[in-house]
């Protein structure tokens, strides 16, 4: 084996064991933005908004009558508010267990918005 | 009809529906198939008036052209039985002697005879484990 | 050099045990660290194939000819295009090239999840770096693209003639990229299954890839079609060989697929047939895969490699097994939200469409595998032709492009019946008057399928036209603005709808194409000396004189070939000239001196090059086959082999410009292929529409900005949509 290809090689080796391990070696704080309970709802929110926007133009292209439409969309418009308010538990839950580290954030944007100078 | 033993009925008449139309797809394959022989196979077991489909080597030193028609002989793959025939319709550009070739066959008699434009053969294998050849010059 | 490329293999079959250890492990453990650094592994593994890829490539550019798989498919006077495309000519440098293109999407469909569906796409890394690792293994052990011979040749094999046609170095690409593309959303649905999370999360990463696997497979499918049609000698563009079949049916899943997911996203019906299409589209994928390779079935693709057939069994088995054994023991949590709330719905057409997609798939399923069917159940082999699959897909063609004319025109959920008559005027009208056209003109009178189908694409065509009409009708309405733009704005607002109504236009397009050129196809195989004519459909073909040209060999701009014998062909219509065809039959050197020093020079294989006059009415299709074994040119030849010694090509060359001159000269009669098709370029331009169609429902939304939106905001929205 040549000496450039084993150098070569061990490059290789190198950098793919950097890429590798780096999540091993570096320490992230877990984020905890995207939680898998959020992002399903969000995906579900997205599907029911577009749902929505289907069926109001599956009632504009003449496919839906006025009656049937909006039996349709009162459903479609009470499963997104479900979705919604889950949504936002699920938020205010995150919320309290932030509370400990942003309470002194929140506070201040609260003396901000009570601010009447502002 | 309550809404459940609607949709029990819908299930049921098409799954019947699914069922009847795979039989019948399967038993007209039966019927309709062709079966594959070799030439050795061909010349044991051919019966008058029915169409094979024959795989073999085109035997070298038999192929001829008579106006129209394609004279050649399929040999076994690994052996010495061959079948000659006689062949109208297309020929494919790869076809020549020594290699592998698919034609469907109706025996007429003793003589086979191949069907118009069933002739195929096999591209040259582009994956062969055989060593590459040299050129010499 | 080549062993960088070895050791690239090793090491990325390494990288792939890793990474399933880590992905596994950190999902059940619940250490996230370890799912990252599996995720991670994937990006290594693309990054160490693609310097693999470039070793081999580097290695076809440069003539290396150490390398086997340099030696057996290239040469020194094989044009520079060819030798770039070479590399997946051979089974190994295919190999390489499936792990590669595997690799770079599994890359970018982990990294676009990377923050979401934590526990799914770990389970996803674990198993597409199996499949990863599986080819690589059979590189390592089976079919090495970096073996060395030493000492090197001087001279390589050169690439087959037949491929050296730009298509033919296209479709591979094209086709691996759909067959690979495929197996992401197998992998995902694996993970959903295995994570227990089939969710909406799981529908929207699903989605894009299998879209994208669907439309590259598309592009594979018709890029083969079309070079079977215009570059091999036999006229047609599908056969149902075997090989063709074997990417058609995991394409025909992937649509079904594509449409049940929407009924999934919208009332959480349909899991079972979700799951179940997506894990039958990935094995029908990697069934073709092997198919291709193995030489099982008899079939115009035999490439060899016997070796290869038992790993990739296996490997089906265990997809197979381990698929239904997924979809059984989580059917509680794939249970159906939602009922069928009405026939008439769009749900329940999409149900129908399912159905004769899967009914389709079976028949060629059967058809293709019949000869291993009829082995195992009677002991004898058989095979069914190309009217028995004829018999069984066209009425279901027929349903299904009925069926894409009918579900734009009815709503989702329940459609008023009332309304949904009514829409269904225009789109009838356009059937009948198409109908009533073809009937008057006499043209479709023994033809019943065509002429059905010539009236489904006309209802198709009328009620997506009418869809277009009555959507621009609402933009103008809601903003006010001109129509182009008001078409413009409708189509960006609602991509997905209007999309895939384009493609339904492609589809309906093409099958037009496909049933006028099949049904009133005029061909004539005859022969024919210079001066002499024949009557093809309407068309005078009179093959006015032969053609011959010599080119050296060593032109490494042209293909290759020695010599060429041709024809023109005058076309007439009535007397008027229509066209000037010129087919034409390419020599090669066969590289075996054993034939003769003049004999080899003309002894490969050869290549027809096929006379096509294109219209967008008809198609004037020519090959000849011209005659090269007079008793003058075998003279010629034989003087030649007797003569002329084995290291003088270029004195072997005159020895060929002799014959050109001679066939000139006294020109034996040749055998003519000759068809007139109509409607031939529908389907290219069908196929194209299609695409179109597939892109503008790719694409991303520029709505599609996730943002925070704050708890107050929240509530407000939700206050103002329950009002409302």
């Amino acid at each position: 084996m040549s000496v450039l290809v084993a150098m070569l090689t061990l490059m290789l080796l190198a950098a793919v064991m950097a890429v590798v391990s780096r999540p091993l070696l570096v320490a992230r704080k877990p984020d905890e933005s995207d939680t898998p309970k959020r992002s399903e709802l969000e995906a579900e929110r997205e599907a029911k908004y577009r749902e929505i926007r289907d069926a109001e133009l599956d009632y504009r292209t003449g496919k839906l009558s006025q009656e049937d439409y909006e039996a349709v969309n009162g459903a479609l418009r009470a499963e997104a508010v479900e979705i919604l308010n889950k949504l936002e538990s699920s938020e205010a839950d995150e919320v309290t267990k932030d509370d400990r580290t942003s309470e002194e954030d929140r506070g201040a944007e609260e003396d901000r918005a009570t601010d009447p100078a502002k | 009809m309550s809404p459940a033993r609607k949709r029990r009925v819908r299930l049921v008449v098409a799954l019947s529906a699914a069922v009847i139309l795979a039989s019948a797809l399967i038993y007209t394959s039966f019927s309709a198939a062709s079966p594959t022989v070799t030439p050795s196979q061909l010349v044991r077991e051919g019966i008058a008036g029915r169409t094979y489909q024959l795989t073999g080597k085109v035997k070298s030193g038999s192929v001829r052209h008579v106006g129209d028609t394609l004279y050649f002989s399929v040999q076994d793959r690994a052996g010495e039985a061959s079948v000659p025939l006689s062949y109208t319709g297309t020929v494919p550009d790869p076809f020549r002697e020594g290699r592998e070739v698919i034609v469907n066959v109706e025996k007429q008699g003793d003589s086979y005879v191949g069907e118009r434009n069933s002739l195929i053969t096999k591209c040259p294998s582009k994956y062969t484990a055989t060593p590459s050849k040299t050129k010499t010059y | 050099m080549s062993q960088l490329g070895g050791a690239c293999l090793i090491l990325a079959l390494g990288v792939c045990v890793y990474g399933i250890g880590a992905s596994i492990y950190g999902v059940r453990t619940g250490q996230t660290q370890w799912s990252e650094s599996g995720r991670r592994s994937v990006y290594a593994l693309a990054g160490i194939l693609t310097v693999a890829f470039a070793v081999l490539e580097l290695a076809f550019l440069r003539n290396d000819f150490s390398f086997n798989t340099v030696a057996d498919t290239s040469s020194t006077t094989t044009p520079t295009f060819y030798k770039a495309a070479a590399v997946w000519s051979s089974q190994e440098g295919s190999l390489l090239l499936w792990a590669w293109l595997l690799s770079l999407w599994s890359t970018l469909v982990l990294f676009l999840t990377r923050k979401r569906m934590r526990d799914v796409s770990a389970y996803a890394t674990a198993i597409l770096l199996g499949f990863g690792g599986f080819f690589i293994a059979l590189m390592v052990f089976y079919a090495n693209p970096f073996g060395t011979t030493d000492p090197a040749p001087a001279e390589g094999v050169g690439l087959d003639p037949l491929l050296r046609h730009p298509s033919m170095m296209i479709h591979p690409p094209m086709l691996y990229s759909g067959y690979t593309l495929c197996i992401v959303p197998l992998a995902f649905g694996m993970g959903a299954l295995l994570a227990r999370k089939v969710d909406a999360e799981w529908i929207k990463a699903t989605r894009r890839f299998a879209m994208a696997a669907w439309l590259f497979l598309g592009i594979g499918i018709m890029l083969g079609a079309r070079w079977s049609y215009s570059e091999l000698g036999w006229g047609g563009y599908w056969g149902w060989d075997a090989v063709e079949n074997a990417s058609l049916m995991p394409w025909l899943t992937a649509t079904a697929f594509i449409h049940s997911l929407m009924i999934q996203e919208k009332r959480g019906m349909l899991k079972v047939w979700n799951v179940s299409l997506v894990l039958a589209t990935g094995t029908l994928a990697i069934m073709g895969t092997f198919l291709v390779r193995s030489g099982i079935l008899s079939s115009i693709h035999a490439f060899g490699g016997q070796t290869l057939g038992v790993p990739f069994v296996i490997l089906i088995g265990v997809l197979i097994l381990s698929s239904i054994y997924l979809v059984s023991s989580r059917r509680d949590m794939l249970r159906s939200e939602h009922r069928l709330d009405s026939l008439l719905s769009r749900e329940s057409i999409f149900l129908a469409n399912n159905i004769v997609l899967v009914g389709l798939c079976f028949v060629i399923f059967w058809g293709t595998y019949f000869p291993l069917i009829s082995e195992a159940l009677t002991g004898h082999e058989a095979s069914v032709g190309p009217p028995w699959f004829d018999r069984y897909t066209v009425p279901l063609a027929l349903i299904l492009v009925l069926l894409s004319g009918i579900g734009p025109v009815i709503a989702w959920r329940r459609a008023t019946f009332a309304n949904a008559r009514r829409n269904f005027v225009i789109p009838l009208s356009f059937a009948l008057a198409t109908l009533a056209v073809l009937l008057a003109a006499g043209v479709a009178d023994s033809k019943p399928f065509a002429l059905a189908m010539f009236c489904c694409a006309a209802f198709v065509l009328g009620s997506v036209g009418q869809e277009y009409w009555r959507g621009v009708r609402v933009r103008r309405a809601i903003a006010g603005e001109p129509a182009p733009l008001a078409l413009m704005a409708l189509v960006k607002r609602n991509r997905r709808r209007y999309g895939g109504y384009v493609v339904h236009i492609g589809i309906a397009v093409l099958f037009v194409g496909v049933a006028a050129s099949s049904s009133f196809q005029h061909a004539s195989e005859l022969s024919l000396s210079p001066g002499q004519s024949t009557k093809v459909g309407a068309y005078t073909v009179r093959y006015v004189r032969p053609t011959a040209s010599v080119t050296p060999k060593y032109d490494p701009v042209h293909t290759g070939s020695t010599l060429s014998l041709g024809a023109v062909l005058d076309v007439t219509k009535q007397g008027k000239h229509v066209t000037t065809l010129t087919p034409a039959e390419d020599f090669y050197d066969s590289g075996e001196p054993a034939q003769g020093s003049v004999a080899h020079l003309i002894g490969g294989q050869p290549v027809s090059q096929v006379g096509i006059d294109g219209g967008i009415k008809r198609d004037i299709w020519s090959a000849i086959a011209p005659n090269i074994d007079t008793p003058r040119l075998k003279r010629i030849i034989e003087i030649g082999n007797k003569t002329i010694p084995l290291v003088r090509p270029d004195e072997g060359m005159i020895a060929v410009a002799v014959m050109a001159r001679e066939y000139m000269r006294s020109p034996p009669p040749a055998e003519f292929h000759l068809i007139v098709s109509p409607l031939v370029m529908w389907i290219w331009i069908g196929g194209a529409i299609v695409a179109c169609g597939a892109l503008i429902a790719l694409w991303p939304a520029p709505s599609a900005v996730r943002a925070r939106v704050s708890v107050r905001a929240r509530s407000r929205a939700a206050r103002r949509l329950a009002r409302a």
